[in-house]
């Protein structure tokens, strides 16, 4: 039992950071129909910036917020360079936010270089509480409790502001959105920005869980990501965050029982559930 | 007093990828009259709404509206000048509410805008009880009620209405007439429409398009009675 519990917690919370990393992936895909395989790598500069920003200051709140706002511009820049040039061209869309990963996976090679960076846990979380035989990470907990915080928020603007009535109208008909007065570029450039904040928040609460992060995180956990959104349902939030902590329990379980198959099991599960329902567990299907 | 044009399209052109869509469109819409644009399926018609409101931009030609260049703006820069466009498939966002539906389009919840929302649901009063629910629930004809309530809201001086009556039942379609009436007190419509009965119902003026040009206008009440003119280019049959 005990042991079945530390399984969860520790599922669960790797499980929020793969909601932080898919929901940008999932709001950008879903809205504005963007292939982004760069997003991983404003994941790892999230981690790089607030590792460095927390080394530097001692303070994890300073880090979180330098990572957001690091994964924000990176996400402005990328947008307005980059995707904007490309909207509707799926497969220039993967060429050349592909080329983008790989200039910004070197670039942060050259200052930091190709060796692991260590990345700590700040000193309020690094102990654990102790209920007989079970073991709480504190720093489990913080994960958990941040990953909701951020699917609340998010959930109740997509729900109650006009904002979040413009995306969802916007998934479906951005053209009409366009005929109704509304500038859909400004949306779609917002939306962007805050899938990579939110990404970027992944990767410096990510960091200190894996311990020490290098140039090529992103690109791992960006795999993960795009399986979570697909497991999900391209653009359902809802969807995302229900496949994000499917998918983090079966690798934490699969890992204690059969350590090298904790990867495949995700693509296992995203199998299973394409094929009982192809569009993803909350996804609309076309319309 | 002589009437405003409202509305001045000078030769304009349309391409969509390689094709020329559009090759000479030159209309002149009055202020306060239902101009109905009227053709063969594949004429240009919708075409013709969607790049006076700049989705397809015109590539040549001029479009003047109250008084102002509106070409090669962005929709959403046009329709804040106000002008509204109810498109074929009606664009309602279905994972929305009725409510919601309504929301989105508002510029200002103002009220002004409120009054008028209230106005527009008396026109269409099968709204009232639906707005709480998802529009994707909504029937054919509610959701085409929808749809042009919905372009109302912000008291547009133009309104561009896409083939209304497609796949509704006759009952509906008198409906809509009666609510088209009653609309273009308020505002100027241009309508396209296949339906002869509807057009020629509500339409004051006409244009017909045939193979991407206007190639007639007149008032609405001369194409009734001209049987050779619908036979050439509606395709609308006489026995003689």
């Amino acid at each position: 039992m005990d042991i079945f519990v530390n399984l969860t917690i520790a599922g669960l919370s790797t499980g929020m950071m793969y909601y932080l990393l898919s929901s940008g992936l999932s709001l950008i895909y879903g809205l504005m129909g963007v292939l982004n395989f760069a997003h991983g790598s404003v994941f790892m500069y999230g981690a790089y910036a607030g590792v460095l920003v927390f080394g530097l200051t001692g303070s994890f709140t300073f880090g979180i917020i330098a990572a957001i706002v690091v994964g924000a511009i990176v996400g402005y820049m990328m947008e307005r360079l980059v995707i904007s040039r490309v909207y509707g061209q799926h497969l220039a869309q993967i060429l050349l936010t592909t080329g983008l990963m790989l200039v910004l996976n070197e670039l942060i090679k050259i200052p930091f270089g190709s060796n692991i960076l260590p990345a700590f846990q700040p000193e309020a979380l690094q102990s654990s509480w102790q209920i007989g035989e079970i073991v709480i990470v504190k720093y489990r907990i913080f994960l958990i409790v941040i990953g909701l915080v951020v699917a609340i928020i998010l959930n109740a603007v997509m729900a109650k502001t006009k904002l979040g009535m413009t995306v969802r109208a916007g998934v479906q008909n951005p053209e009409m959105v366009q005929v109704l007065g509304i500038n859909i570029k400004r949306v779609f450039s917002f939306v962007f920005v805050l899938g990579s904040a939110l990404s970027a928040l992944g990767g410096i609460l990510m960091a200190p869980a894996l311990g020490a992060i290098n140039p090529e995180i992103g690109l791992m956990y960006q795999m993960t990501g795009f399986m979570v959104v697909v497991i999900g349902g391209m653009g359902s939030l809802t969807g995302t965050l229900f496949s994000s902590l499917l998918v983090g329990l079966a690798s934490s379980y699969t890992a204690y029982v059969y350590p090298d198959a904790a990867t495949a099991v995700i693509v296992i599960v995203m199998i299973v559930v394409l094929l009982i329902k192809p569009s993803g567990l909350f996804g609309k299907g076309a319309e | 007093m002589p009437d405003k044009v409202i509305l001045k399209v000078k030769e304009m052109e349309t391409y969509i990828g390689q094709y020329h869509i559009l090759q000479g469109i030159n209309l002149e819409v009055l202020e306060g009259y239902v101009t109905v644009l009227i053709g063969r399926n594949g004429a240009g018609k919708t075409t013709t709404l969607r790049s006076i409101i700049g989705l397809t931009p015109p590539s040549q030609g001029s479009v003047e509206f109250n008084g102002e260049m509106i070409h090669g703006l962005p929709p959403y820069v046009i329709a804040r000048k106000g002008m509204a466009l109810v498109p074929e498939d009606q664009g309602i966002f279905s994972q929305l509410t009725v409510e919601e539906n309504f929301k989105i389009a508002m510029y200002k919840e103002d009220k002004q805008t409120l009054d008028r929302k209230d106005w527009i649901l008396d026109i269409f009063p099968d709204l009232k009880p639906k707005l709480k629910l998802k529009a994707g629930s909504l029937s054919g004809g509610q959701k085409q009620m929808l749809s042009i309530s919905r372009s109302l809201v912000n008291n547009s001086k133009l309104l561009l209405i896409d083939e209304p009556s497609k796949g509704l039942a006759p009952i509906m379609v008198e409906t809509l007439a009666n609510a088209i009436k009653q609309i273009k007190d308020h505002t100027t419509v241009v309508l396209v429409e296949q339906n002869f009965w509807l057009a020629s119902e509500v339409g004051e003026r006409y244009y017909i398009i045939d193979d991407g040009q206007t190639v007639q206008e007149g008032v609405m009440t001369d194409l009734v009675n001209d049987k050779v003119l619908q036979k050439r280019y509606l395709g609308i049959g006489t026995k003689e």
